[in-house]
């Protein structure tokens, strides 16, 4: 085992980690770990773009973008966390080009932007043009431009280790980490001040997903594990236009650049159902036509999928501002998007929920906002709770920039009073036994299967649209799972990058979250943004205007409740 | 439909060398070889070991031989490559186990030419502007995912350790034709030295190998006349 001790540990080099390390570089010493190699984060997935109301083709405003958020989330987000949120963009997105970003350019030379689904000018009075883009690679673009940031900052990274407990100490303060070195097999002890959480989300709970295999919820299971709530994880975002049979993303930005969503009959349906936004109404909604279109019997051949049509927009377009989507039509589908429409369907996309923030980072433990002290989360991994019930394309890319510097920050500020508290004795040995365990196994359950049975089951029942006896059967699936997990094994018994071991430890994680996400769902008797309960098909402000909080507790699950933070925006009925 | 995957194995710490092992496999002709992969790894020998994330070409982890040639994984369907397909790791770095090979000397080398926005202080509001035009220069180069596919496809990579390679020239040739970066100078000074561009034989493997479509040879290529004739 070996001993390692940094004022402050980053879990995660996505878009989230980096902002947040590269706020505290040169400012204290800070290690960030990351099971991938930085570049390989998921962020460089992200296609569409990262709003602020810059204003640069058409009129905007902070307020507009506020509004939109609010509403897109279906009044479940936290007012006060969005108001800093698109009030911080201009600055976030503007200190992305300087340092360096190579955004697409207006004519003028400003950073281009584009129109995006649910963002409105005017308060709902049509679409407005808010997503700052580079072509369609913004995320690989901000994750480039993130890493090349940390290297002249000369930022230290523990690449391929993978994160498996935190250490706390008897009074509940977070004091550093336990790593496993995927190149050795080697236990590391990271000793630390201060942690901050940035692992992403935890799509791959799903079959039919944008995530990628690294996008398996870690952050959220070992926080969870170790008494911290989660936060709202019945609401998952089904993104509209995912690729038929693979999930792999087409971005929202070929609807924003003027593409259809056509069924069976050829028609335009979107417009039936959104008179205003149309193929721009918010992700939930268009997830949910496409879902009625599909059992109402207008899916392409009676089949699951409908087609996105980009045939009438100029092929100059298409391979200026949306290259990589059309290549990923023409590779995985063979199909020519100048030409044919591209078969899509919905796929589980961004995690809403996850480990509760306050607005500095700050880890929280109750609906109170009792702060775990040495604990930080940010980005996907974390809740504020910005989005809401239903997230706004193009602002989870700007929550990484706003809410990982807000987290780097706040972790500057409490420096001065946090310590390297004493550890406890031997921190390292639950994480020991557990992997001597998985290792020493000869016989038992094989991860792979398990992990695909919840995964079918996740995304056969708690999709787009749920019902009560749907969601109970996945949730005996997933206990009974989660038995069958207790004595999983692995077949490589070996030190040298482990894989096998590694994906065995990340399903524990996900069988967690898949079970918090259905009790949520479960519990959860209305419909709000991205979970739509067909038994419960109305918003129901009285008793749900509230956030779930799961809690571990001995095998199973308890809930509770936090209170929405409204100031500015009355909750409304939601038509686009 | 049935599929032979002859992939070469080799486990540090039970083998001496590497050897190839055979695998029968039942995909979708439109599977990708990374989804084969997994097939062997999930269901048959889960001690198979390989980088993948992302899954559909966009973060570089799955970088490999596939019939000789190197490719992404995840973006080569089967129903490309016939009944037998033959995979290994990338050449000329050390490998680690199986289809996993050593990365730290291909960052190294990428560190090296100093791969970041170096410039004046920005306007106290608002962006830099830059035109269209401007932004067209480099944008080909904004592609690169650092999956080494280019650099590992070189001959003269194979032949002389110390070449920087073409995947840190493309990432070279991304600041210095930037009109934001004042450092074009130091870089193109990295570049002018034995282990920059002029080991470069124009093979076009580089090229050939890319998953984005950089034309890499034309990029080095680039920095080679912004050498000679300063024109960056
Ligand atoms: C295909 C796609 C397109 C998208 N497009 C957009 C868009 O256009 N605009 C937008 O705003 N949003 C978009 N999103 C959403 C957005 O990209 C993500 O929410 C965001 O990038 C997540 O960033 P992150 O930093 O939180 O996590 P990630 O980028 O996923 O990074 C997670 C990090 O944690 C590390 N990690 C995880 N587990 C462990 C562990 N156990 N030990 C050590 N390290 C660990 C990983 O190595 C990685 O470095 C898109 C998402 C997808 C999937």
């Amino acid at each position: 085992m070996a001993f390692h001790r940094y004022d402050v540990v980053v879990v995660g080099a996505g878009g989230a980690g980096l902002s947040a390390a590269l706020e505290l570089a040169g400012e204290a010493t800070v290690a960030v770990i990351t099971k991938l190699y930085p570049t390989r984060s998921h962020t460089g997935a992200a296609q569409g773009g990262v709003a602020a109301s810059l204003g640069n083709v058409e009129e905007d405003h902070w307020e507009w973008h506020l509004y939109d958020t609010i509403k897109g989330g279906d009044y479940l987000v936290d007012q006060d966390a969005a108001e800093i949120l698109v009030k911080d963009a201009i600055d976030a997105v503007v200190g992305l080009e300087h340092m360096g970003l190579p955004f697409s350019r207006t004519p003028e030379g400003k950073i281009a932007q584009r129109r995006f689904g649910g963002h409105t000018r005017n308060f709902g009075e049509g679409p407005v043009m808010r997503a700052c883009y580079s072509a369609d690679r913004t995320g690989h673009m901000i994750l480039t431009t993130l890493y090349q940031n940390s290297v002249k900052n000369k930022v230290t990274f523990f690449d391929e280790y993978h994160l498996l407990d935190l250490i706390f100490t008897e009074d509940g303060t977070c004091s550093g980490v336990v790593a496993y070195e995927l190149k050795t097999g080697e236990l590391h002890v990271i000793h630390a001040k201060a942690v901050i959480l940035a692992t992403g989300g935890a799509g791959r709970v799903f079959k039919i997903t944008s995530n990628a295999m690294a996008s398996t919820g870690d952050g959220m299971g070992v926080a969870f594990r170790n008494g911290v709530p989660l936060m709202d994880l019945e609401f998952m975002q089904f993104h509209p236009t995912g690729l038929a049979r693979l999930g792999i993303l087409v971005s929202e930005a070929a609807r924003g650049e003027g593409g259809i969503v056509r069924n069976s009959t050829g028609e335009a349906f979107a417009a039936r159902y959104a008179p205003t936004m149309k193929d721009l109404a918010p992700r939930d909604m268009m997830s949910r036509f496409i879902h009625q279109e599909i059992k109402e019997g207008r899916g392409i051949d009676g089949k699951d999928y409908v087609l996105l049509d980009l045939t009438h927009l100029s092929s100059e377009t298409i391979a200026e501002k949306l290259p990589d989507i059309s290549d990923f039509a023409r590779v995985y589908l063979g199909v020519e998007p100048t030409e044919e429409g591209i078969p899509i369907q919905p796929t589980a996309h961004f995690t809403m929920g996850g480990i509760p923030t306050n607005n500095d980072g700050q880890v929280i433990r109750d609906g109170e906002g009792t702060v775990v002290p040495g604990l930080y989360a940010a980005g996907e991994c974390a809740c504020v709770s910005i989005h809401g019930a239903n997230r706004l394309g193009t602002n989870s890319l700007l929550e990484l920039l706003v809410f990982g510097r807000r987290a780097g920050k706040q972790v500057m500020r409490d420096l001065d009073s946090l310590e390297f508290a004493t550890l406890p004795k031997s921190p390292e040995t639950a994480s020991v036994e557990r992997i001597d365990a998985l290792r020493g196994r000869t016989s038992g359950h094989r991860a792979p299967e398990i992990r695909a049975k919840m995964q079918e089951s996740m995304t056969e029942n708690l999709s787009v649209s749920r019902e009560e006896a749907g969601i109970v059967e996945t949730l005996g699936v997933i206990q009974q799972l989660k038995r069958d997990y207790s004595d999983v094994t692995v077949d490589d018994k070996g030190s040298v990058y482990n894989i096998d071991l590694m994906e065995a430890l990340e399903l524990e994680h996900m069988l967690n979250i898949a079970e918090v996400m259905c009790q949520g769902a479960l519990d959860r008797q209305e419909s709000r943004g991205a979970h739509y309960r067909a038994d419960f098909a109305k918003r129901d402000d009285v008793n749900w205007l509230r956030h779930t909080m799961a809690y571990k507790q001995g095998q199973g699950l308890s809930m509770a409740y936090k209170p929405v933070t409204i100031t500015r925006f009355e909750p409304k009925e939601r038509t686009y | 439909m049935e599929v032979t995957l002859r992939i070469k194995r080799f486990n540090p710490e039970t083998d001496k060398k590497a050897h190839f092992e055979e695998y029968v496999v039942d995909v979708d002709p439109r599977d990708r070889v990374l989804d084969a992969l997994n097939q062997v790894k999930w269901y048959q020998d889960g001690t198979l070991t390989y980088r993948r994330s992302c899954g559909h070409g966009i973060c570089g982890s799955d970088a490999m031989r596939i019939n000789g040639r190197n490719r992404l994984a995840c973006k080569v369907l089967m129903q490309d490559l016939g009944k037998r397909v033959t995979l290994e790791p990338l050449m000329g770095f050390r490998i680690e186990k199986d289809l996993l090979v050593d990365m730290d000397v291909f960052f190294d080398k990428y560190k090296s030419v100093k791969p970041y926005l170096i410039a004046d202080n920005p306007p106290a509001h608002g962006e830099r502007l830059q035109s269209p035009e401007e932004r067209h220069i480099f944008d080909d180069t904004t592609k690169c995912i650092l999956c080494a596919a280019c650099t590992t496809s070189c001959p003269v990579t194979w032949m002389s350790e110390d070449f920087v390679g073409p995947a840190a020239i493309v990432n070279a040739h991304r600041f210095i034709f930037d009109s934001r970066d004042t450092a074009g100078i130091e870089r193109l000074q990295i570049l002018n030295k034995g282990t920059g561009v002029w080991r470069c034989r124009t093979v076009f493997n580089c090229t050939d190998a890319c998953p984005r479509d950089i034309k890499v040879t034309e990029a080095i290529e680039q920095v080679k006349r912004a050498l000679i004739f300063g024109d960056q």
